[in-house]
């Protein structure tokens, strides 16, 4: 499968609609979704992510409900852009091939398929898939700060031999400092950069988004994510409006109007914002101990049940290397302390 | 009641098909006296040297075999089982089947078993199913469950290249058997494969909905007197804490699909256990395994008594 021809320096993809659905917990109206890509897609946005922040079928006691369901989410966002192309995220052990069908059903043009950064070998049924669906690809790795660079690549090979255009270095823990970041994207830009695009997802648990995205562009990468206001799991991602203005002063193209993407988080997304992804004390908790960002709503849900510090939940997940997906084993974190507190270690 | 040994067969001498042998060293009720493969292989040097008759030329070979054993364990490929099953069913074997083929009725042994012992064809489901479904079933028989959802986390290392390459398997037909093994007016699962060193013991949570007024009392009874009953064949399922119960909540109710399917606020209960394996053959960190191998011979051997109580 070859790679897209890139109208501009550098793709942007904004997933504010999809990683931001951690940080709304999944709550997002069908109003906000119109409302959210029509600005994206004004302001020249070519890729926009519209998912349950898990994924497809992530609407679920583990992660949340979803407030309207993710296929009518779609199917808006869909009637919305004008010349963006919608995509959807897809977890395998989480959704299936039948979700993106329905999600393809609804308009989706795109789906990133995303696994824990040393298990890419779940993922060549769903690339499979979205090839015979017609779709645009890309891929996850999750959690890269787990895995060596020269492993990532390895990993990354096994997605685009399976029909990736695009394997990224998603540093869902925001635990990537920029020199780990930097050998990763080399890494990844070594092993497949003649016949796919690399990209870059970024949180700012630690505050590397936006430095990591413009290191990422210097070597090479050429899909970069970010979100609106941050809006994200943990403490967000890498802003898109900041992207827009950094990528604007260093003069390279995004083909993205800064202004508009101003206008869009401040006029758009802030008034919905039921709280704005910050560095606190457990955002930081989790870049600093790399503990996947969309663990933090529900640490901070099991600490107010159990009576326990939601950033020392947090730092045990770490040290029990929970990966993406465990979100239940943080109920087990928090009963365990509260267990022990109770016998009054 | 005879005190004959029923005589069994393993096709498909791999990791599964020699941790199931040696589950089965230990019964009463059935022998072991064929393994098969398609090629020579470690699997069938190991079964040869605990003085087993094992042979590389498939089902072929074990369909001439004077005795023809009773029951067969299949470990091989949800392809070769479906090739197989039908040659099983005209001699008159009972298939027990490990491998994703799904042909006959699932059965996880203390939920639905008695149903059906004397079927030509029984389908093990997977492992997550096998770990989830007796809790499952534990709360919907004593509270109807409109929903029901399992998330397993299994150790990277023991999900094998089978599973690896169709993981949508795993998730559709442990969600489907959630609810019709288990119980449930719905059902959902999720895996997760963790590459953490040293290895992860199996964990699974069930996670039901259940109504604002259920009997938690009766609920937790329940759970523990089916864990109790799961113990007996795989002695490393354990609970980790108490279930426990959380009040209804506004996000749990709604009319979205796939959420769930109640219009008035639903509670929880939540149950997390782990699954340790008996290290028999397979490592004790692959109790996704084990539970597989140790529900196959659990069938295996109440079909074997079934035999030897009514010899047909």
């Amino acid at each position: 499968m070859t790679r897209p021809t890139l109208a501009h320096d550098v793709r942007i993809v904004d997933t504010t609609l999809r990683d931001g659905s951690h940080a709304m917990a999944h709550q997002f109206t069908e109003q906000q979704v119109r409302d959210t890509v029509r600005a994206l897609d004004r302001a020249g946005v070519e890729v926009i992510e519209v998912t349950h922040g898990d994924g497809l079928g992530g609407s679920s006691f583990n992660y949340g409900f979803s407030h309207t369901d993710e296929t009518t989410l779609i199917a808006a966002a869909r009637e919305e852009a004008k010349q963006a192309k919608i995509a959807v995220l897809l977890v395998p052990g989480i959704g299936t091939v039948e979700d993106l069908k329905k999600a393809r059903d609804a308009g989706a043009d795109m789906v990133r398929v995303a696994t824990h950064c040393t298990e890419a070998d779940v993922s060549p049924q769903h690339f499979a898939a979205a090839r015979d669906l017609g779709m645009e690809t890309a891929g996850f790795l999750m959690m890269a700060h787990r895995t060596p660079p020269e492993d990532l690549a390895k990993q990354a090979r096994i997605m685009v031999d399976a029909g990736c255009q695009a394997p990224y270095v998603t540093d869902s823990a925001g635990a990537l400092l920029m020199r780990d970041a930097r050998a990763r994207f080399e890494a990844l830009v070594a092993e497949v950069g003649d016949e796919a695009w690399v990209g870059y997802h970024g949180h700012q648990n630690m505050s590397f988004g936006v430095a990591n995205s413009v290191i990422a562009y210097e070597v090479g990468v050429r899909y970069v994510d970010g979100s609106l206001c941050a809006l994200g799991a943990g403490a967000g991602n890498s802003p898109t409006e900041v992207l827009a203005a950094v990528f604007d002063r260093l003069d390279i193209d995004t083909g993205l109007d800064v202004p508009g993407l101003l206008a869009a988080a401040e006029e758009v997304v802030r008034p919905y914002l039921g709280r704005w992804p910050k560095m606190d004390r457990n955002a930081i908790v989790q870049g600093w101990a790399g503990v996947y960002s969309s663990f933090l709503l529900h640490a901070e849900t099991a600490a107010e049940r159990y009576k326990v510090p939601a950033h020392e939940i947090l730092r045990r997940c770490g040290e029990r290397g929970l990966v993406g997906g465990q979100e239940d084993m943080i109920i087990d974190v928090a009963i365990e302390m509260a267990t022990k507190k109770a016998e009054g270690h | 009641m005879s005190s004959t040994r029923v005589t069994a067969a393993i096709v498909g001498p791999g990791n599964i098909g020699t941790d199931l042998l040696a589950k089965l060293q230990h019964s009463s009720a059935l022998e072991v006296a064929y393994v098969v493969g398609v090629v020579e292989s470690d699997g069938l040097a190991r079964a040869r040297k605990q003085g087993i008759t094992a042979s590389a030329e498939g089902v072929d070979w074990l369909l001439r075999q004077d005795p023809l054993p009773e029951i067969v364990f299949e470990a091989t490929s949800a392809k070769a089982h479906i090739a197989n099953a039908p040659r099983y069913e005209q001699a008159g074997i009972q298939a027990v089947d490990l491998t994703p083929a799904h042909l006959g009725p699932m059965v996880c042994p203390p939920v639905n078993l008695r149903a059906h012992l004397d079927s030509p064809n029984v389908s093990m489901i997977t492992c997550g199913g096998q770990a989830t479904i007796p809790m499952v079933h534990a709360v919907s028989r004593v509270t109807p469950v409109p929903y029901a959802e399992i998330v397993a986390s299994v150790s990277s290392r023991s999900a094998g290249p089978g599973t690896r390459a169709n993981i949508d398997e795993f998730t559709q037909t442990t969600g489907q058997a959630v609810a019709q093994v288990g119980g449930a007016a719905r059902g959902k699962a999720i895996i997760i494969l963790n590459p953490v060193e040293p290895p992860m013991i199996m964990r699974d949570t069930v996670f039901c909905m259940i109504g604002p007024d259920a009997d938690t009392d009766a609920i937790t009874a329940s759970v523990h007197e089916m864990v109790a009953e799961v113990q007996q064949y795989v002695p490393g399922y354990t609970l980790r804490a108490e279930p426990q119960f959380d009040e209804p909540r506004d996000v749990w109710s709604g009319s979205v699909s796939p959420a769930p399917p109640a219009s008035t606020p639903h509670g929880r209960v939540a149950i997390f256990l782990e699954v340790k394996g008996n290290g028999d053959y397979l490592p004790p960190y692959a109790g996704n395994l084990d539970i597989m191998t140790a529900s196959a011979a659990r069938v295996g051997e109440l079909m074997a008594k079934a035999k030897q109580e009514d010899p047909a």
